[in-house]
């Protein structure tokens, strides 16, 4: 039996939920996908230059306001922010891995990693 | 062309770019970004956004059949995880400052590097003996010899891989891509792990990277909710239909094949970064 095997098997918990994670963000971004088309779905693109967006869909404050008032775009970011947390959610997750383990090492260097994140988080929504 | 029609066509490329990219295990984020500009005339941008978004999908949906082969080295994994998601913070940043023309001139470069990368001789020489630091950070570990059996192996030059993973999450956060040929390459060649603890332990790490930039490119707008939601979906269509119903298909030939492409695609972005018309 390899040294790791706790490893795998939390791994493994955490691996379907990010799954399970993947499917719900999917769902929430085609339902949104499905509402954007039905009410813009016949006006010209945009995209060809880069323009500010509304905050509705840049912070997240925001997009659940647009979400709470049916906006399909708003939907969308809102599967978004679901996926962008799935690995997040892992890295949160080992942490309570290793200290079940008692490996405190592992238990810092993850939480290291998840304060990185976060400061990007919040350095990227308040710079 | 109205919202519609342009949806349907990203999701069908999408689609492909996804297929493509799981059978020939070289990632479908890396077409994506040169479709988007190249062939649609979409700002590059909003396309670095939907391709880093796509690549958080493709790790996440992908990590339980990683782990279940047993292959990957999660410590070794999250160790470097400091070093790629401090690079992916830096990389954002640049990405907010650098001109478009530069990101478009960088992007091929990279894209150019790293197919190169796929086709290096791979050091197929990993040691059982780890170094000290190795030892102390629990890095040295086991994997599956396929026969019920355990191959030891060390990892070697801990502050080099460290370093190399710090430019690997600097250019995934500045291009918005998975950055996993460079990964792998910091991994094989400088820590000396073996060829397949590399392949699944970068494929574990890309999506904790890529997250580290993704709050940036939000709040800065590079998300645009009209152009991820066919991206994603597309993507992860495609590499799910890839992975789950055309196994066979797996061929060196599709490979060659798919590396001319994105060569291609990799000298008509330099060529419009130059020129300026990105």
């Amino acid at each position: 039996m390899s040294p790791h095997w706790k490893d795998k098997d939390l791994q493994l918990i955490i691996g379907n939920l990010l799954r399970g994670g993947v499917l719900l963000s999917t769902a929430i971004v085609f339902a949104g996908g499905i509402v954007y088309l039905i009410r813009h779905g016949q006006q010209l693109p945009a995209y060809k230059t880069f323009h500010l967006q509304a905050p509705e869909f840049t912070t997240i404050s925001g997009i659940f306001k647009g979400v709470w008032e049916g906006h399909g775009r708003a939907i969308i970011q809102l599967g978004i922010l679901v996926l962008i947390a799935t690995p997040i959610a892992r890295v949160a997750f080992s942490i309570l891995g290793y200290f079940v383990e008692k490996d405190y090492l592992y238990m810092a260097i993850t939480f290291l990693v998840l304060c990185i994140i976060l400061f990007s988080m919040l350095g990227g929504f308040g710079g | 062309m109205t919202i519609l029609v342009f949806t349907g066509i990203i999701l069908s490329g999408s689609f492909v770019a996804g297929l493509l990219g799981s059978l020939t295990g070289l990632g479908g984020g890396v077409v994506i970004i040169p479709m988007l500009t190249l062939l649609f005339g979409v700002d590059i941008r909003y396309a670095i956004g939907s391709s880093l978004v796509a690549v958080i999908a493709t790790s996440s949906g992908s990590a339980v059949a990683y782990v279940k082969e047993g292959f990957s080295n999660i410590r070794l994994g999250m160790f470097l995880e400091i070093a790629t998601t401090t690079g992916a913070i830096l990389g954002a940043f640049l990405a907010i400052y650098a001109p478009t023309h530069l990101i478009a001139v960088i992007f091929g470069t990279i894209l150019i590097l790293s197919s190169a990368a796929n086709y290096l001789n791979r050091r197929a020489l990993p040691e059982v003996k780890g170094s000290d630091l190795a030892i102390r950070l629990k890095l040295n570990s086991q994997y599956p010899d396929g026969e019920g059996g355990w191959h030891t192996y060390g990892v070697r030059r801990v502050w080099g891989g460290f370093s190399m993973m710090t430019l690997a999450g600097v250019l995934s956060g500045l291009l918005g891509i998975g950055s996993g040929a460079l990964k792998v390459l910091a991994m094989d060649n400088i820590m000396r792990v073996p060829f397949k603890v590399s392949t699944t332990t970068s494929n574990f790490m890309i999506g904790v990277t890529a997250a580290a930039s993704a709050g940036i490119y939000l709040y800065r707008g590079y998300i645009e909710p009209g152009i991820s939601m066919p991206v994603v979906l597309g993507v992860l269509g495609g590499a799910y239909f890839g992975s789950r119903i055309l196994t066979n298909a797996k061929s060196p030939g599709l490979r060659v094949v798919f590396t001319v492409v994105v060569i291609i695609l990799a000298v008509e972005m330099i060529y419009n970064g130059v020129t300026g018309k990105i």
